[in-house]
């Protein structure tokens, strides 16, 4: 079978997966987010947990509960790294400084999973798996939670409430990703992945040489990494390696994975709202960005488009496997920057300029295509209410979506949110560049080196995680910097998002009329990608004209 | 008791409260679980699919190794390796990037992370293709693009078949083989894609120079 054959077979195969989920796991979550029904593991952890899962909350008071878990998370987490050397299973690793321990305590409660850190050299199995791994859970049900919250702004009316984070965040942990990390774990092991609680194993190689084989509970975290589009790696090679990713198979596994949740949310979407063609619509949007931007960076790195390193060598394969080769790698890639995932199973810092430019594009579209898990959602919900609200003034009507009035109070919530992101990626980068001392972190000369810190404040603010890795970004001033882009980026558009939710729940419905904008047709699907397009393109046109594209035409 | 303490300090303890539960829940119970049965169903997986002689480790099948000369200082960690003709060689690593640690060493995973017009690669690449094509005795041009670059772990066993066959000729001379022999060794070893259609073809240089050492 020739290579192109194989690989559009691939992107055939892993859609066909997607598409048998999208039902399934779609109605699964929605049914998870509506029973007033708690399991017996549920009312245990809620008495354990000591809280009122029953009571619904206003929208303030859901936020001031999923505000407090992730503070004490972060607080958590970061205590847990700086005394890891007294704990168990720590390999003898030294505490984590605290610089670099505050910036992956932000990284993993943000569910961004930044590392400016070397698994295989920094962390112990214990922090690996009872810290960082339990953020890979409770971050993604977040998440997912909030996006629940939204969801039940426009399904209810002239209510202050709008659910109960703590029912909605352990639900979403027990009923949806735990089943599914444990199963998808499993099959991990089974095709390869190291699961174990071995430290360092010194051999003796056929060579005759030493080399020291690393261990460690992998594909427990594996699993979670890739479904709670985390993507924190176990290692510093993250997907790239081989016990993380053995085979082809598990790398088309993985991808799968990380784009499971967020593809089905908008069938959870339609679930809810009680017209499932507005969850295809939005699905839809998803849908063709993620499939245009796989065409263009396969196409990129396929033909080494202006890569004068790609020409000397015959092919774009400088930090790509062989067991995997072009076409996964830029699946995965694309998929991982797409999704807030930020796990990499190919180093994107030797993509072509156009593949990379387009992997930093992916993330500057605010993780909606489709996005992480529930933060892909909500950022898409907001983006078309703004959209709605852009076709409300070409027609002078006030616009309405889903039955809710979008009034200025509304636009106002929904206008911060958009503003944020860009707002902190701009001005982290703009700090940075201005600074000689982190100007000097570049790895790459030239435009590719402004790339890698745009590529930096990009991935931290839209919560993604992955890198233009050359960057030596394990600085005090980068670890804090891009700790607090990571924090800006996660929770002041929750804020504003639960705010939005908040004011809709409190509206009485507006009935449907001849006038109202239809939200489930091609021309609002053709709408709402324009705005996703447009908004993107003219915030960050300028940096993108500094960093790829004066790459691409040098 | 509780009920005495200001609304916002019970609220923090309730959520941490929430964390301890999640803690136990996905990050002790969840992985010893996965690990159990992990170990008992796929053992040899779970260890890391680790190749023996003798009831000794030798090797993981996944994870690339160095197939080098013995250095003149064994201690000195800027000597660089130099390729031993009788060994099938495994792509460049960049796993000692800028760390001082070997090729292919595990604890420091990576890769080279170099842009795509980086002059440092552009010429890396140009002195590999030179050395490989002087190395193995073919021309430079054919030189196949997997010998020229370093993948993404720095750990990659796997070569394409095109570098395995380059490759039969300087190790059957190198071990007084016939090339035939060794070249039906490769033949033996090149796998297919996953499933017929994931990922590309490769050959596991682990694997193959493992199996080299029984032909004699």
């Amino acid at each position: 079978m020739n290579g192109t054959l194989a690989g559009w077979l691939q992107i055939l195969a892993l859609v066909g997966a997607l598409a048998l989920s999208h039902r399934p796991l779609g109605d699964h979550i929605a049914r998870c987010l509506t029973t007033t029904r708690h399991l017996l593991p549920e009312r245990l952890a809620y008495r354990a947990g000591g809280v009122g899962a029953d009571t619904e909350q206003t929208w303030a008071a859901y936020l001031r509960g999923m505000l407090a878990f992730s503070l004490v998370s972060m607080v958590f987490l970061y205590v847990f790294q700086r005394v890891q050397n007294h704990l168990l299973l720590s390999l003898g690793m030294k505490p984590v400084p605290p610089d670099q321990a505050f910036n992956i305590a932000a990284s993993f409660v943000t569910n961004t999973d930044w590392q400016s850190y070397s698994g295989e050299q920094t962390m112990g199995h214990l922090v690996q798996m009872a810290g960082l791994a339990v953020q890979n859970f409770v971050s993604a049900a977040v998440g997912i939670a909030v996006a629940a919250a939204l969801i039940r702004g426009f399904t209810r009316e002239r209510t202050d409430r709008v659910g109960n984070f703590w029912a909605d965040l352990t639900r979403v942990v027990l009923r949806v990703l735990l089943p599914l990390s444990l199963v998808f774990a499993i099959a991990l092991v089974a095709a390869g992945v190291i699961q174990n609680f071995h430290g360092v194993r010194t051999l003796t190689t056929i060579a005759g040489g030493h080399q020291g084989i690393t261990g460690g509970p992998v594909a427990s975290q594996e699993a979670i990494k890739e479904l709670g589009t985390n993507g924190g790696g176990f290692y510093n090679a993250n997907s790239a390696h081989p016990f993380e990713n053995p085979t082809a198979f598990t790398n088309l596994l993985e991808t799968y994975l990380l784009l499971v949740i967020p593809f089905c949310l908008p069938r959870t979407f339609g679930t809810m709202v009680g017209d499932r063609r507005q969850g295809y619509a939005v699905l839809a949007v998803m849908g063709l960005v993620w499939a245009a931007s796989v065409a263009v960076v396969t196409a990129n790195e396929l033909h080494s488009v202006s890569s004068s390193a790609g020409h000397a060598a015959g092919g774009m394969m400088e930090g790509k496997e062989q067991r995997l080769g072009i076409w996964a790698s830029a699946l995965f890639a694309v998929s991982t920057t797409l999704t807030s995932c930020g796990a990499a199973d190919s180093a994107h810092d030797s993509y072509t300029p156009g593949g990379g430019g387009l992997l930093i594009f992916n993330m500057m579209l605010g993780e909606i295509a489709p996005g992480g898990t529930g933060s892909g959602l909500y950022g898409i919900l907001v983006l078309a209410v703004v959209a709605v609200f852009v076709a409300g003034l070409m027609v002078g009507r006030t616009p309405e979506y889903l039955g809710k009035k979008l009034g200025g109070r509304e636009m106002k919530f929904a206008s911060l949110y958009i503003l944020t992101t860009p707002a902190v990626v701009l001005v982290g980068s703009g700090i940075a560049m201005a600074l000689p001392g982190e100007r000097a972190a570049m790895a790459n000369p030239g435009p590719h080196g402004f790339s890698e810190v745009l590529y930096a404040f990009t991935s931290a603010a839209n919560n993604n995680g992955s890198a233009f890795a050359g960057l030596q970004a394990n600085t005090v001033w980068y670890n804090a910097g891009l700790g607090l882009a990571m924090i800006f980026g996660r929770f002041l558009p929750m804020v504003f998002v639960l705010a939005l939710a908040g004011a809709l729940a409190r509206q009485r419905p507006v009935p449907v009329t001849a006038g109202t904008l239809p939200t489930h047709r091609p021309q609002f699907v053709g709408l709402l990608t324009g705005v996703v397009i447009a908004v993107v393109g003219l915030t960050y046109f300028p940096a993108l004209a500094l960093g790829p594209l004066a790459e691409g035409l040098h | 008791m509780l009920l005495h303490l200001p609304p916002l300090v019970r609220q923090h303890l309730s959520a941490l409260r929430m964390l301890l539960v999640f803690t136990a829940v996905t990050g002790v119970a969840y992985p010893l679980a996965v690990t159990g049965i992990a170990v008992a169903a796929f053992g040899h997986q779970a260890d890391g699919s680790l190749i023996t002689v003798h009831g000794t480790p030798v090797a993981s099948r996944l994870l690339g190794q160095n197939f080098a000369l013995p250095k003149k200082n064994p201690d000195d960690p800027r000597e660089p390796l130099r390729p031993d003709p009788r060994w099938f060689q495994p792509r460049p690593s960049a796993a000692d990037a800028d760390k001082g640690a070997g090729p292919y060493d595990p604890t420091y995973s990576g890769a080279s992370n170099l842009g795509p017009d980086n002059p440092a690669l552009v010429r890396a690449v140009d002195e590999r293709r030179t050395a490989v094509a002087a190395f193995d005795g073919v021309a430079p041009r054919t030189v196949p693009v997997d010998a020229l670059t370093a993948g993404g772990s720095g750990l990659d066993p796997d070569i394409s078949p095109a570098y395995a066959y380059e490759q039969v000729a300087r190790v059957a001379r190198a071990r007084g083989l016939s090339p035939r022999r060794v070249g039906e060794l490769v033949t033996g070893h090149v796998r297919g894609r996953d499933l017929g259609f994931l990922g590309q073809e490769r050959v596991d240089v682990v694997e193959l120079n493992q199996d080299l050492t029984h032909l004699t």
